[in-house]
Parts: C-alpha cells; sequence; structure tokens
C-alpha cells in the first residue's frame, strides 16, 4: 500500500484535489439551492439524461482537448504560453475569412481551412517563440499582449469584412458546406472536431514520447543547460514548441467554427485557452491524459449549465470550483508531509524485514 | 475645423485620458512592485474584480462608503495572501497559481452577484454608491487646466499620490530597500540575512493593496454599479503598462498614461467610423515591441560585456 501511495504520488493528488472541489460544489449546493437533491442530480447526472446534453458534454470538449495539448507541448519545454487563446481566436477568424471567399470540394477545402487556421495560430506562436530564443523576451507578456492584437484584429477581419448583415447579429457569413464539419451523430451536434482531437492528442503523444524532437523539447523542460550540453539545439526547441502550440490551438478554434456554429459568432474571446491551462495541468502535460481532463472539465462544465438552466444554482460555480482544483493541484508542497510520512514508514518497514536476515 | 479633432484637442480628451488611465495605474503600480521583487503578479485581474464585487455589495447592503473601501481592500488584500500563501508556502507556480485565482474571482463574483442580486450581468438591482468626485477651488477657474484636471473622482486624485507613495516606498525605506535586493539577487539578499520569502509575500500585500483601488475606482468611480468581468483585462493591460516603464513609478506612470490616451483617443474617434479595433489594438503592439527593443538591447550588452 504504502509503495503504492509513493509509486502514484501525483495522480492520487490529483484525484484528491478533484474531489475536495467536488465536495466544496456539494456544500455550496446544500447551502445555497432551495432544492438541493434536485440540484446534485441535474449537476452530476445531467449531462447523461438526455441525448442533447451529452452531446453537449462531447461537443465541448473538442476545442478544449486541442488548446490543453497547445498549452502542454511549451509547458514540455518550460515554455510559457498563454497565448493559446489569442491562436485560437486568430485562427479560426482567418480561417473563416478563407472559407468563405473559396471554393472547393470538400475534403480539400476542410483540409485547407484547418490547416490555414493552424499556420495562423502558429504565426502567433512564433512571435513569443523566437523573441524569447532568440533575446529571451519574456514569453509570458508578450503572448498575453499578442492575445489582445489577435482578438482586435480577429474582430477588425470579421465585423468590417466578412459580416453577413443580414443575420441580425455580429456574426460572419455562413460558411460554404464544404468547408462543415459534419455532425455524425442524430439528435446531437457532436461533429468530426471531437475524432479531429482524439487524432491530434494522439499524435501529440507520439511527437513527445516517441520522436527526437519530441525527447528533445522534454530535455529542454527539465534542464535547460543539460540540453544544451548534450548538444540539443534549445533555440530550435523554444521556437518549435511555441509554434506547434499556435497550430493546434488554431485548429481547436477553427473545428469549434466549422462544426458547431458553422459561423464565426465570438465577439468575447471564449476562454477555450484558459480552459487549455486548466486540462493540461490536471493531465500533467500528458497528451492522453489531458483528453480524459479535457472530459472531465466539459462534464463538469455541461453539468454546471444544466443545473443554471433546471435549478437555482448558477453555472459560474464550477469555474470556481475548478480553479480550487488547479491550486491544489499546483501546489507542490500540498500533501507533501504527507507523502514524507508514508516514505518513511515504508523505509522502517523495509529495515524491519531485512533486519532479521543480518 | 472637423469636430472630432476640434474635440481631441479639447481638454475633455485630457480629462477623459486622465479618467480612463486610473483604473489601468493602480493595478500597473501593484505588479511593478511584485515585478521589482522578482516576481510577477497576473492575478490583479482577479484581485480587481474581487476588490469591486465586495466593494459594491458592503456599499449596497450597509450604505457606508467607509466601509465598502475596508471591505474591498481586505478582499483584494485576502487574494494576494491567498496566491502568497499558494505560491511561498506550498510551492506553487506563480502564473498558473494566479491564472487560477484569476479564474476563481470571475467565476465566484457572478455566482454570488446572482445569489446576492439575482442577476449574473450587472449589480443594477443594487444600489451601489460612489466614490465623491471633486471640484478643485481656484483650479476649476482656470481656462482650459481647470476643465481638464478638476472634477475628476477622488480615487483619481489618489492615484498620483498612490505613485509617489510607491516612489517614496521603493526608494526611502527599508521595506523598498529590501525589496529591490530581493529582485536583483535573491541569493545575495538572503545571504545578509533578509528573509526573500517574506519580503515576496509583502510585496504580493503590496500590490493586492493598490490594485484594489483599481477594483473599487472601476465600480465605484467609473460606473456605479459591477458587471461580470467588468476589468476587461485592466489588470492584464498594467503588466503591459508596468513593463513598458521598466517597473519603475515614473515609467510606469508614463506607460499607463500612454495606455490612457489611446483608450480615449479609439472612444473619441468612434463616430469617424475608422475601426477602433485598430487604435485598440495600438497599446499591445506597442508593448510587445517596445519589450522586443528592450531585449534586443540588453542581450546586446551582455553580450559585449562578456566578449570584453
Amino acid at each position: 500500500m504504502e509503495k503504492f501511495i509513493v509509486k502514484y504520488f501525483h495522480l492520487i493528488r490529483t484525484i484528491i484535489a478533484v474531489l475536495i472541489g467536488i465536495v466544496i460544489s456539494v456544500l455550496i449546493i446544500f447551502i445555497i439551492s432551495k432544492n438541493p437533491g434536485f440540484s446534485l442530480k441535474s449537476f452530476f447526472l445531467g449531462p447523461l439524461l438526455s441525448k442533447g446534453r451529452f452531446g453537449n458534454f462531447i461537443e465541448t470538449a473538442s476545442p478544449i482537448i486541442l488548446c490543453g495539448l497547445a498549452i502542454s507541448i511549451p509547458f514540455q519545454a518550460e515554455q510559457f504560453n498563454i497565448g493559446a487563446e489569442g491562436a485560437l481566436f486568430i485562427g479560426a477568424a482567418v480561417g473563416t475569412a478563407f472559407a468563405v471567399s473559396t471554393h472547393m470540394p470538400a475534403i480539400l477545402h476542410i483540409t485547407t481551412v484547418l490547416l490555414i487556421a493552424g499556420i495562423t495560430g502558429a504565426i502567433w506562436g512564433f512571435i513569443p517563440g523566437i523573441l524569447k530564443a532568440k533575446w529571451n523576451t519574456d514569453e509570458l507578456v508578450i503572448s498575453l499582449m499578442m492575445n489582445y492584437v489577435a482578438y482586435f484584429l480577429g474582430l477588425y477581419l470579421i465585423n468590417y469584412h466578412f459580416r453577413d448583415k443580414s443575420a441580425g447579429f455580429l456574426v460572419s457569413y455562413e460558411l460554404p458546406k464544404t468547408a462543415w464539419l459534419a455532425q455524425f451523430v442524430p439528435g446531437t451536434r457532436i461533429h468530426l472536431g471531437i475524432i479531429i482531437s482524439f487524432a491530434f492528442a494522439i499524435l501529440t503523444y507520439y511527437f513527445l514520447y516517441h520522436t527526437t524532437r519530441g525527447y528533445e523539447i522534454r530535455t529542454t523542460g527539465i534542464n535547460k543547460n543539460f540540453a544544451r550540453f548534450g548538444g540539443i539545439n534549445v533555440f530550435m526547441v523554444i521556437v518549435l514548441s511555441q509554434v506547434l502550440g499556435g497550430f493546434l490551438a488554431g485548429i481547436g478554434g477553427m473545428t469549434e467554427v466549422m462544426g458547431l456554429h458553422r459561423r464565426f459568432n465570438w465577439q468575447l474571446s471564449p476562454g477555450y485557452g484558459w480552459d487549455g491551462v486548466v486540462v493540461a495541468i490536471i493531465g500533467r502535460n500528458n497528451p492522453i491524459y489531458i483528453i480524459f481532463a479535457a472530459l472531465f472539465l466539459s462534464y463538469l462544465r455541461t453539468g454546471g449549465q444544466i443545473m443554471n438552466l433546471l435549478s437555482d444554482i448558477p453555472s459560474e460555480m464550477v469555474v470556481a470550483i475548478q480553479s480550487i482544483i488547479i491550486l491544489l493541484i499546483t501546489a507542490e508542497a500540498f500533501l507533501e508531509r504527507f507523502k514524507y510520512r508514508i516514505t518513511i514508514r515504508e523505509a522502517k518497514r523495509k529495515e524491519a524485514i531485512d533486519e532479521p536476515n543480518n | 475645423m472637423n469636430p472630432i479633432i476640434k474635440s481631441i484637442l479639447s481638454p475633455k480628451f485630457i480629462f477623459a485620458t486622465i479618467r480612463v488611465m486610473t483604473p489601468i495605474l493602480y493595478p500597473a503600480i501593484g505588479v511593478a512592485i511584485t515585478a521589482l521583487a522578482g516576481s510577477i503578479n497576473i492575478a490583479l485581474e482577479g484581485i480587481m474584480l474581487m476588490a469591486a464585487f465586495t466593494g459594491v455589495m458592503v456599499s449596497g447592503f450597509t450604505g457606508s462608503l467607509w466601509l465598502a473601501l475596508f471591505a474591498g481592500v481586505a478582499a483584494g488584500v485576502a487574494m494576494a495572501a491567498i496566491l502568497g500563501y499558494f505560491h511561498l508556502q506550498l510551492k506553487a507556480d506563480i502564473i498558473i497559481a494566479a491564472i487560477a485565482l484569476n479564474m476563481f474571482a470571475s467565476g465566484m463574483t457572478i455566482f454570488l452577484l446572482y445569489v446576492f442580486a439575482h442577476d449574473k450581468g450587472t449589480s443594477s438591482s443594487l444600489k451601489s454608491l460612489v466614490f465623491p468626485s471633486l471640484d478643485i477651488p481656484l483650479l476649476k477657474d482656470i481656462p482650459v487646466v481647470g476643465p481638464m484636471l478638476s472634477g475628476h473622482n477622488i480615487l483619481t486624485y489618489f492615484v498620483f499620490i498612490a505613485v509617489i507613495v510607491f516612489y517614496y516606498l521603493i526608494y526611502k525605506t527599508p521595506l523598498g530597500l529590501r525589496i529591490r535586493a530581493v529582485g536583483q539577487n535573491p541569493d545575495a539578499a538572503e545571504s545578509v540575512g533578509i528573509n526573500v520569502k517574506r519580503v515576496r509575500l509583502y510585496s504580493l500585500l503590496l500590490s493586492g493593496f493598490f490594485g484594489s483601488f483599481g477594483g473599487l475606482y472601476l465600480a465605484m468611480g467609473y460606473v456605479s454599479w459591477f458587471s461580470r468581468d467588468m476589468t476587461a483585462g485592466r489588470g492584464f493591460i498594467a503588466i503591459a503598462a508596468s513593463s513598458l516603464g521598466g517597473n519603475l513609478p515614473l515609467g510606469t506612470f508614463l506607460g499607463s498614461l500612454l495606455f490612457g490616451i489611446v483608450n480615449a483617443f479609439a472612444i473619441f474617434i468612434a463616430p469617424l467610423k475608422i475601426p477602433s479595433e485598430f487604435i485598440q489594438s495600438i497599446p499591445y503592439l506597442t508593448t510587445v515591441i517596445v519589450l522586443a527593443i528592450y531585449s534586443i538591447n540588453k542581450s546586446r550588452k551582455v553580450k559585449r560585456e562578456v566578449s570584453e
């Protein structure tokens, strides 16, 4: 038992943090709701109780998975990237502009639009990446600023050049059907985006853990100087990790537009980039864990929205809860004493076993 | 003359600039203080939101402006204390912890707004007090200068004092000296007996203190209600403003002033139908360019020193 705890300490700590978050939400619901039983049910079981809601849960997950991956690659190289939000926004805006002004057969159209969105996002990652690699400019501040530049430029592009004036809202023209991602589960809006995000998660996993470049990224993250002395081109690693991150975020935004709304309809930044940070932390930057973390987060989100709709608890409770979970997971020293005690006990037990043999 | 150019050249423009600069300068001072101590505080967004919300709620329920002020500042400082506890004591990454706190503030304020005011958008159903505006005698009668500088909210005048307090604190007090020492070389500071953790905690608490005023001004001066996510990125803009100014008192002020000018400009040219999106992106682009130039120069200097 002790051995198990020491070995899987990180996993256990994550689970404990999640449990604490859930316990707090249950407490909040009991304190505030007039009908706590019903609120709890709609929160925890809501996404499973109807086909449409289950669909909401799955469709929310796909941009979050892609943004989680987008954040995790630079994180693995110990680079901060909170520019996923901007890369996603500008990627989707430019991709939309390209989609509505071109005509192509379906498969080609989908691929080129996704590529354009990804490349636009990649440019957004390249800027903080190259500045950091070459001149050690703080990538955090630069990527934050680039978020705003992306936001305003994206809005300008859509609202002034591709706005559908007949729509009554500030939205772009509808994408041509050839650029739609099919919604393939009848009765839901689940679209190919989820398949694309799963595919990219597997690709990212393969890239990080089974290729030389991936190894270089992880080594740079663990110890930059060691990597440099070992002959790794740290400059390239920093730029590459940010470019790949931006690319994935751009695709994440675009799949949402192509699969769900079929128009660019964001007047505010949708916040998936920040969700990406959340799932990258919960999933400890491992692409496969990130899938589960994103599913977990979107389950909570969907449950929160259903509860918001049916009962008297606002969905924003989930945002507060998820932030508590993140705080606990990132707190290195949280439960550290517990681990320490367990380790000591384990060592003593071993000693006790070894002694009679001497 | 074109009426819009005329309005930009009028004293009203300067008045507007100072007005929109205020909620950027407060958090910028906060960012600068933590930056001088060698860490970065990107939680000012959340600190301001919490302070704004608490101020509005307390003023709405108690009717006391003083209580609202104290509660708002206490809420902001408490947020900073949580950040400090998680970062310094529980060894959480300060950036991720700050991101979490920003999310927490955004979610929690909307949640509580709904619970207390049964609205998820604004607190309009709850009457919030506002901090008074001041007409400064004598000054207000001077032509041109009077309409620029008189009639501002009391918290706007206070922000100028805050810059001076910041200057005094950093350069003239033992704590300021310690903050700078820790920022420049924490190991050296530690070796002469400075408690690095404690100094960083103080710098975070101070940033929470100054940031809170920004939040309070926003909800109880700039407007007279709380609305969801009303800080709208000002806590992040503050990081740009203080970085632009090298985290020094005068620089931070000038950096915030630049953002004030550009934002006021965007408001004034709105009737022209020039896409305001362009104008609004200027300060962010400027920050990127200035930071890039700054770091290019710095790395050249380092290289030169190494080669000599």
